[in-house]
């Protein structure tokens, strides 16, 4: 959580390409993430935003190309350096995916048990901590089948948030809830990226959600299988006159700019 | 963990500094609350806290957790504290870590239940649990007397796939089982009767305990656990995914659509596989006979046919068919009434095996009895 000015990127991907066995997902992925970004990945349904995602995370293996973190090749490195670099990533997948035998504070408490040396008391108050941290506080002891959807997503940040990460990866976090909590997700996010120093990634399609919080983006082609552009998405909105763009970013109204 | 990353200063009687310094990271472990308790205790003029963090280093989780402690014990004693010396983010994170408070009522209190309170609701719950069983097992019944109206709505397709699966695909594992049953009896039998002279009589001891006994309720025991199971998990996972209220919603019965197909075809499948479990059996007696006792092939038979009338096939033919609806309602009960969650659906998919080698072997020792008594 210290700060960390560092002025090259904290994620660089260069000329990846990403396979399912032989069919093609994308290719030819180049774009830089800052530090403190909230970089958002977009475009349509099935492009590839969460197959990106997941090789960003070190899940996948890219068929070519390179993904650089803090300038090291996540997946040039030895299997136990690349598990070092990815507990330094937070992630929160589409459904929660909170395991779901376990409570909400044995959830949160997973990694630290796993990764840390701490106390099993100590675990539960920083269990605590966390899910207070978003709005959680009293639910140590539900079980994830027992909560709301929304409260899910924020359970799922809060196991994110465990290990104090530097990049927080987001697959779809707001989709599915209503536009308040919507919006308070998005706040909540905002504040950790601002209080923790992180970096952030997020997988969406929420429009709102893109223009209010997001300063950085890629924006991804299923026909062409390739990024059409990357940058800001308020930048993007008035200056960038691609089409496919445009149409995504003003829901497939006619943009009068053209 | 180095004690002296918090340190106490009264700047005067009224005041307590606390002074955070060096690097805090939680792998170095949580700082315990009880120093500072401590210093307010034997100070009780105190009635302010501030904080230093002029030498602070790295932070990360374990301050913000000393932070709320130290918030918290100061509101419980009435005490000011002043945490704006600390670091934006720290701040932050502690303004959001109390923003929302605990909602009234959310907690959860473990209480462990007294031994009375645990067995009422035990008993409870197995009144609850055998209710919901009938009603299924009614429900299933409707769903039955539908098919024979020639209403019930479901895939023929699926019947079909539910035959082959049951039917075809498990006779590796029947006749495995079957042939070292039929072995088993035979050497049991054989190391006995040879003693008096009568090892003859293998052929009818194999003979009566497979078709009375062992064919039908081996049969039932694998298929419980090959299809009990299965059908406990697929209903269980369709439960997750909303699947089957999305039939409700099209106006289709679950019962009709999911629990008939199934039942329908282990019924029609177990009678076979244990005319089949049958066969392997007799054949794996007989190579024991054959090899160990020297008895020929046709005198195994023929002992057989002149000493194991037909009712005790017929006996073990209609227990396998009641098996197989044992099986099956067990199945689908149990994966119709499982929760919503992947640890739900195994706990289901054990239940229903349990559930249904339960049901089989008392079922099958009511039969043993009510026979006996009438002496059949």
């Amino acid at each position: 959580m210290n700060d960390e000015s560092s002025t090259s990127a904290h994620i660089r991907v260069r000329n990846l390409t990403m396979k399912y066995g032989d069919k093609l997902i994308q290719q030819d992925l180049n774009f830089d993430i800052n530090h403190n970004d909230i970089f958002i990945i977009m475009g349509g349904s099935g492009c590839g935003k969460s197959t990106l995602l997941k090789h960003m995370i070190g899940l996948y293996q890219p068929a070519e190309g390179q993904i650089f973190v803090n300038d090291s090749s996540l997946w040039d490195e030895t299997e136990a350096t690349r598990q070092k670099m990815m507990r330094q990533f937070g992630v929160t997948y589409q459904a929660g995916a909170m395991i779901s035998s376990l409570t909400l504070s044995e959830n949160v408490g997973m990694p630290l048990e796993l990764y840390t040396k701490l106390q099993p008391k100590e675990i539960i108050e920083l269990a605590r901590l966390k899910l207070s941290m978003v709005g959680l506080a009293g639910f140590e002891n539900y079980y994830p089948s027992e909560i709301s959807g929304g409260m899910l997503k924020r359970a799922a940040l809060a196991r994110a948030i465990a290990l104090d990460p530097k990049i927080l990866f987001f697959d779809e976090p707001s989709a599915g809830l209503d536009p308040v909590s919507a919006r308070l997700l998005d706040d909540l996010i905002l504040e950790l990226r601002d209080s923790m120093k992180a970096t952030i990634v997020i997988v969406t399609h929420e429009l709102a959600s893109i223009f209010s919080i997001g300063n950085n983006s890629v924006f991804l082609d299923p026909e062409t299988k390739t990024m059409l552009t990357t940058g800001n998405p308020n930048t993007l909105l008035t200056d960038c006159h691609l089409p496919k763009v445009q149409q995504f970013l003003r829901r497939g109204e006619v943009a009068n700019v053209l | 963990m180095a004690e002296d990353v918090v340190t106490f200063h009264r700047q005067s009687k009224s005041i307590l500094r606390v002074l955070i310094k060096g690097d805090w990271n939680i792998s170095f472990g949580l700082q315990n609350p009880e120093r500072f308790l401590a210093h307010i205790k034997s100070n009780p003029e105190t009635s302010h806290v501030e904080f230093d963090a002029s030498l602070l280093g790295a932070w990360d989780s374990s301050l913000i957790s000393y932070v709320v402690s130290l918030n918290a014990l100061s509101k419980e004693h009435h005490l000011k504290i002043d945490i704006t010396q600390l670091p934006e983010g720290i701040v932050r994170l502690v303004a959001l870590a109390e923003a929302v408070p605990e909602r009234e009522g959310a907690a959860k209190n473990k209480v462990k239940p007294v031994f009375v309170d645990d067995l009422g609701s035990r008993l409870i719950n197995v009144y609850a649990q055998l209710s919901a069983f009938i009603t299924f097992f009614g429900e299933t019944l409707l769903s039955i007397a539908r098919l024979v109206k020639g209403t019930a709505v479901f895939r023929r397709q699926d019947l079909f796939i539910f035959l082959q699966d049951n039917g075809p695909s498990s006779l590796g594992i029947v006749t495995l089982i079957s042939v070292l049953m039929g072995m088993i009896l035979a050497f049991v039998g054989a190391v006995q009767l040879q003693q008096f002279g009568a090892s003859i009589y293998v052929a009818s001891l194999v003979g009566l305990a497979m078709a009375r006994e062992m064919a039908a309720m081996m049969t039932a025991i694998i298929m419980a656990g090959r299809t009990g199971a299965a059908y406990a998990a697929q209903l269980g996972s369709m439960q997750v995914n909303e699947e089957v209220d999305a039939l409700k919603t099209m106006g289709v019965s679950p019962f009709d659509f999911l629990v008939l197909p199934r039942t329908l075809a282990l019924v029609c499948m177990m009678p076979l596989l244990t005319v089949y479990a049958n066969v392997m059996g007799i054949l794996g007696g007989a190579l024991v006979a054959m090899i160990m006792l020297d008895l020929s092939w046709s005198m195994y038979i023929e002992q057989m046919m002149a000493t194991v009338p037909l009712k005790h096939f017929l006996i073990g033919l209609f227990k396998s068919i009641i098996f197989g609806v044992l099986v099956a309602l067990s199945g689908c009960y149990m994966g119709m009434n499982s929760g919503r969650s992947a640890s739900a659906v195994g706990q289901a998919t054990t239940n229903a095996v349990v559930l249904g080698i339960v049901l089989i072997i008392v079922f099958d020792s009511l039969v043993t009895i009510v026979t006996t008594v009438l002496g059949v």
